[in-house]
C-alpha cells in the first residue's frame, strides 16, 4: 500500500483514460483497509482510485510498478477481485497513504462488478506498456499545486511550449534507440574492411601466414558471412576444422540416423546438429563441407545428392537401392501411389519417400503418371508385361 | 471390314498417357504408341491426318477414363514415327501428315512377291489392276489410298520397276525381273 501516491486525479498530456469502474475498495495484501468505495481509473500510465464520498481523497500507483496481476473469482458472498502484485517503491516516491508497509499486493475488490473488463484493459496496458512510448513529466502532480521544473501550461504560449518539448523528447528518444544500430553499423563496417585487407594478404602473402593462423581467419570470415577467398574445388581435401567437424557428426547423427531407417536429410541433420550444439553454432556451408569429407575419411555415414538435388545422409549400411525393392511391393500392393500416401504408409517424411520412389523409377521398377491430380507412381507395367 | 477396334492394354494404363522420364521405360511407351496409331490408322484406313484431328481423335483420347496424352507428347510419338518411317510431313508447318501404316520398302517387297506370283514380270499393268486383282489377298492392296501406294512405288522404281504416269489417268508399272 506504500506505494500509492496522493493524486489530484487529473490526467497528464499524453495520459489517456481506457477504462473506470465504480464500487472498487482496496485491500492491502489481505487486510480491508479504510478505502472501501471509490471509484477506480485505468490510465495509460497509472492506476488512480478516487473516494466516492470524498472526490479530494485520490491516489494513484504508476502501472510501471507492477509486476503482475491475477484474476480472483467471486465466492458467496464475496465480490470478484484483482490481485496486483507491485515492485518496491522507489526511493523519491512522493507523498502517498502510507509511508510503509510490509505487503507487496493490493487487491481491488469489484463490488459492483466490471471485474472482467478492467482485468482485461489492465492486461493490454500491461503489455503495451504504453507509458514507456509517451512520457510525462516525472513527477505527477499532486493537490500541493505545481511542481518546480515543470513548464507551466499558460495560455497558447504554453501549449506550444509543452508541444515542443513534446517533440524534443520523442526525438531523443528516437535518436538513443537508434544510437547503438550506428554505432553498430560503424563497427561491422570497420569489420568487413579488416576482414577483406586480411583476405587479401592471404591471397598475396601465401607463405608468410601459418597453416593454422589462415585456417582460424578463414573460420572467422565463414562466421561472418564472407566467402571463403581461396576456394577448394575439389571434394577430398579440406580444412582440418572441416574434417575434425566430419568426425564429430559421425559421432553425433548415429544414434538419430538409426532411430530414422539409416537416412535423414540434411535440413534435418542441420537443425539436429544446431540444436544439439546449441552455442557456436554451425552455418550450412560448413556442415555440406563437413558431410562431404565422410566418405573420405571412411567414416560410418556418408552425403549422397540425388538427382532431384536433394542432399541426405545415410548410414554406410544404408542401401537405399535394397529399400526400393521393397517401396516396389507396397505400391504394387496399393495398385499405384502418390508421394504422400506412400509416406504416411511407410512412415517417413515425404520428402524421403518421393525420392525412394524417384529411384524406384530410375531403375525401371516404377512408372508415373502426371496429371492435374499429382504425381502417381505404379509398378513399371511396360517392361513387365508383353 | 467390320471388326471393332482392340484397344491394347496399355490404352487403359494411365501411366501411358505421361511421357515417362526414365529412357528405356519411354522406349517400350513410344513403341506401344506407333503400333497403336498404325494398327489404329489401318483399321479406319486413315492415311493422312492432320495434327489438330490427331489431337482430338480417340487415339490420343481415352474418353471413357478420361486420359489424353498432351499435345507435346503426341509430337513426339509423330516424330518417332517419322524417324521409323512410317510417317512423312505433308506441309512445311507440320500441321498435317501422311501415314503409311505399311513403311514403302513393306510395299515395295509385297508388291515383287504379288509380281512374281500372278507371273507379270517383264510386263506391264495398270495399278488398277494391282489394286483390285481378285487374287490378291484382302488386306494388302484393296482400298490404299492411290497416293500411298504410288509413294511406295516411287521409292522402288528405280530399283525394279518403272512407273508411267498417262495423261488418260491410268499409271502404268513395268516391272523387270530383279535378278
Amino acid at each position: 500500500m506504500d506505494r500509492f501516491v496522493w493524486t489530484s486525479g487529473l490526467l497528464e498530456i499524453n495520459e489517456t483514460l481506457v477504462i473506470q469502474q465504480r464500487g472498487v475498495r482496496i485491500y492491502d495484501g489481505e487486510e480491508k483497509i479504510k478505502f472501501d468505495a471509490g471509484t477506480l481509473l485505468l490510465s495509460t500510465h497509472r492506476l488512480i482510485w478516487r473516494d466516492q464520498k470524498n472526490h479530494e481523497c485520490c491516489m494513484a500507483i504508476p502501472l510501471s510498478q507492477i509486476v503482475f496481476i491475477e484474476e480472483q473469482s467471486a465466492g458467496i458472498g464475496k465480490s470478484a477481485k484483482i490481485v496486483v502484485h507491485l515492485h518496491p517503491a522507489p526511493p523519491n516516491k512522493e507523498l502517498g497513504p502510507f509511508q510503509s508497509c510490509k505487503n507487496s499486493y493490493i487487491k481491488l475488490s469489484f463490488k459492483e462488478h466490471g471485474q472482467i473488463e478492467f482485468y482485461r484493459r489492465l492486461s493490454e496496458e500491461m503489455t503495451q506498456r504504453r507509458w514507456e512510448n509517451m512520457p510525462v513529466s516525472q513527477s505527477f502532480q499532486t493537490n500541493r499545486g505545481p511542481q518546480p521544473g515543470r513548464i507551466r501550461a499558460v495560455g497558447i504560449v504554453g501549449i506550444e511550449r509543452k508541444l515542443e518539448e513534446k517533440r524534443k523528447e520523442t526525438d531523443k528518444n528516437i535518436s538513443e534507440a537508434f544510437e547503438d544500430l550506428s554505432k553498430l553499423m560503424v563497427k561491422a563496417k570497420e569489420m568487413v574492411e579488416l576482414s577483406k585487407s586480411i583476405a587479401n594478404k592471404i591471397k598475396d602473402k601465401q607463405g608468410d601466414i601459418t597453416e593454422d593462423e589462415t585456417i582460424r581467419f578463414k573460420s572467422y570470415l565463414l562466421s561472418m558471412g564472407i566467402a571463403n577467398p581461396v576456394t577448394r574445388e575439389t571434394y577430398g581435401s579440406g580444412t582440418q576444422y572441416h574434417m575434425q567437424l566430419a568426425k564429430q557428426l559421425a559421432g553425433i547423427l548415429q544414434a538419430p540416423l538409426e532411430e530414422r531407417g539409416g537416412i535423414m536429410s540434411l535440413t534435418e541433420v542441420y537443425c539436429l546438429v544446431n540444436r544439439a550444439r546449441g552455442m557456436e553454432l554451425l552455418s550450412p556451408e560448413d556442415l555440406v563441407n563437413a558431410c562431404k569429407m565422410l566418405e573420405a575419411l571412411k567414416l560410418p555415414l556418408r552425403l549422397r545428392v540425388f538427382d532431384s538435388g536433394v542432399m541426405v545422409i545415410e548410414l554406410q549400411s544404408h542401401k537405399e537401392e535394397e529399400m526400393v525393392a521393397s517401396a516396389l511391393e507396397t505400391v504394387s500392393e496399393k495398385g499405384s501411389l502418390t508421394s504422400e500416401e506412400f509416406a504416411k504408409l511407410v512412415g517417413m517424411s515425404v520428402l524421403l519417400a518421393k525420392e525412394r520412389l524417384l529411384l524406384a523409377e530410375k531403375m525401371g521398377h516404377l512408372c508415373r503418371d502426371d496429371s492435374v491430380e499429382g504425381l502417381r507412381f505404379y509398378p513399371n507395367l511396360f517392361m513387365t508385361q508383353s | 471390314m467390320a471388326m471393332s477396334f482392340e484397344w491394347p492394354w496399355q490404352y487403359c494404363f494411365p501411366s501411358f498417357f505421361t511421357l515417362q522420364p526414365n529412357v528405356d521405360t519411354r522406349q517400350k511407351q513410344l513403341a506401344a504408341w506407333c503400333s497403336l496409331v498404325l494398327s489404329f490408322c489401318r483399321l479406319h484406313k486413315q492415311s493422312s491426318m492432320t495434327v489438330m484431328e490427331a489431337q482430338e481423335s480417340l487415339l490420343f483420347n481415352n474418353m471413357k477414363l478420361q486420359w489424353k496424352l498432351p499435345a507435346e507428347s503426341i509430337q513426339i510419338v509423330l516424330e518417332e514415327l517419322r524417324k521409323k518411317g512410317n510417317l512423312k510431313w505433308l506441309d512445311k508447318n507440320k500441321s498435317s501428315f501422311l501415314i503409311m501404316w505399311r513403311r514403302p520398302e513393306e510395299w515395295g517387297t509385297l508388291i515383287y512377291q504379288w509380281v512374281s506370283r500372278s507371273g507379270q514380270n517383264n510386263s506391264v499393268f495398270t495399278l488398277y489392276e494391282l489394286t483390285n486383282d481378285e487374287d490378291t489377298e484382302d488386306e494388302k492392296f484393296p482400298g490404299q489410298a492411290e497416293a500411298t501406294l504410288l509413294r511406295a512405288l516411287q521409292f522402288w522404281k528405280s530399283s525394279f520397276m518403272s512407273v508411267f504416269t498417262s495423261s488418260s489417268i491410268m499409271t502404268m508399272l513395268s516391272v523387270t525381273h530383279h535378278f
